[in-house]
């Protein structure tokens, strides 16, 4: 296939500093080009890895999001600057990307990957780069990669730590390498990882293991040293440690291991229990709240949030960080509405199910949309992050 | 005493603390001793029936401790325990 790949002179120049390397040379260069690779996901991770798998001159590349930039995103997806604030990211990406590469191929999907289109969008790719920031879509990409066969290069980042790992990977023998699901069989339940948006991440951290998966996506493509397969490397920006530890296949995988019980793509959301039945909490809006507090009426304003999320921007209210809120019941009142906010609305829901179960509040209100609902719609003075 | 690296999501519970030591001479020792002195880290390593959550991985040196005797699996003085749980950010 890679002998009837050709490069233009333009093209030869470019790649020149890959060819001229002995183990890589023009064959290497051209099972790149002749490659085709999905990124599902274009922040973080996959700034860093689209930029270089551009750059590398891999033929065609796919993207898959579905979100907008945002200015809160350019502290680390350095795909994207200013002047796309507002724009759809894959629109956004695919100018960029055709600016630093005009001879590659660039096909986008401004969607959210989801079982019902996941072996469509794949099946016409080689490697899928996952760089995704949620458990659901972590096992879609997971299970539709060993159900149509491919590799799927994984790399994930939490606040100062990364991991990375080539999953499902075809072996020279036909036999096929560990995936997400030997390592992590099931996902942790909501709630007791704290989400992308409370963790946070810092900036460097997904250049650095996007950068890692960009690497392994090309040793795939190309074949070119050892992929890491069956092996799990993790990485410590705050120790500066790094350990790759050994992974292999399990015989209780639901996918590919004895008895297999997972034969098509199934409902993530309900795997990872996002669509658990959760009791609903009563809610106001941000609106509503501004007119109580013009109104004068008698209430108790909560912010669950943290102390220095508290410093950046508050409205006043009482702070009882999520933690701390069964230790500090007795200062929330019971004879008056009770307000609870946070950022966007998912902790003080959580601070509020637990106040009912434990303590038999009635008189809660979660604040719709959170602190920064309420800076848009009623305060856009204040500062938002 | 064997060390025992804690991943950043589950340092608030040790006191922000990266590396313990534990003096114990197998896995399911450690991890007892471990959610004694840290009540607040068990229900992030252990389900209801006291087993390791699925979503974390415990390996002694390189290895998986399911490839090896899971809780019985011993511990030595100079082991080193890595407890690896899911992570998914990425695309944020």
């Amino acid at each position: 296939m890679s002998t009837q790949v050709t490069f233009s002179s333009e093209e030869l120049a470019r790649y020149n500093r890959h060819i001229i390397i002995p183990e890589f040379g023009l064959a290497g260069q051209q099972k790149l080009k002749a490659a085709k690779v999905l990124v599902v996901g274009s922040g973080g991770l996959g700034s860093p890895v689209l930029l270089y798998l551009a750059a590398a001159g891999i033929g065609t590349i796919g993207i898959v999001d579905f979100d907008v930039v945002d200015d809160s995103n350019l502290q680390r997806q350095v795909l994207f600057g200013v002047n796309e604030i507002g724009k759809a990211k894959v629109e956004a990406a695919k100018e960029r990307l055709q600016a630093l590469n005009p001879h590659i191929e660039l096909v986008m999907y401004n969607t959210q990957l989801t079982s019902q289109n996941a072996l469509d969008i794949i099946k016409g790719y080689d490697v899928v780069a996952d760089g995704t920031d949620n458990f659901p879509t972590r096992y879609l990409v997971n299970d539709a990669c060993v159900l149509l066969g491919k590799p799927n290069v994984y790399a994930s980042i939490f606040q100062f730590e990364g991991q990375v790992s080539v999953f499902n990977y075809k072996h020279a023998n036909g036999e096929f390498g560990p995936n997400y699901r030997d390592l992590y069989p099931t996902p942790p339940p909501p709630g007791l990882v704290p989400s992308c948006a409370e963790g946070g991440v810092l900036g460097v951290l997904p250049g650095i293991i996007g950068s890692l998966q960009a690497l392994e996506v090309i040793k795939v493509v190309t074949g070119v040293g050892e992929p890491l397969v069956g092996r799990f490397y993790i990485f410590d920006a705050l120790s500066f440690e790094s350990r790759t530890f050994n992974i292999s296949r399990r015989d209780d995988n639901p996918l590919n291991g004895r008895n297999p019980t997972i034969t098509r793509l199934i409902d993530y959301e309900q795997f990872c229990g996002v669509k658990a039945i959760e009791k609903p909490v009563k809610e106001i809006t941000p609106k509503e709240l501004y007119e109580l507090q013009v109104k004068g009426e008698p209430f108790q304003l909560i912010d669950v949030r943290e102390p220095y999320e508290y410093e950046i921007v508050n409205i006043g209210a009482e702070l009882i960080p999520l933690a701390t809120v069964a230790e500090q019941a007795d200062k929330i009142n019971k004879d008056q509405p009770v307000i609870v906010h946070c950022k966007m609305g998912g902790r003080s829901a959580k601070a509020i199910r637990e106040l009912e179960e434990k303590y038999g509040f009635t008189n809660l209100y979660n604040l719709k949309g959170g602190i920064i609902a309420y800076i848009d719609e009623v305060k856009p003075e204040l500062a938002k992050y | 005493m064997a060390t025992i690296i804690i991943p950043t999501p589950l340092r608030k519970f040790t006191n922000n603390t990266a590396r313990l030591n534990v003096q114990a001479d197998t896995i399911a020792k450690t991890v007892d001793e471990l959610t004694l002195n840290f009540p607040d880290l068990k229900k992030h390593l252990l389900d209801d029936n006291g087993n390791i959550r699925s979503f974390v991985n415990i390996f002694v040196g390189n290895d998986d401790i399911r490839n090896l005797e899971n809780g019985d699996t011993v511990v030595k003085a100079d082991t080193v325990i890595s407890i690896v749980p899911a992570i998914a950010g990425g695309n944020f």
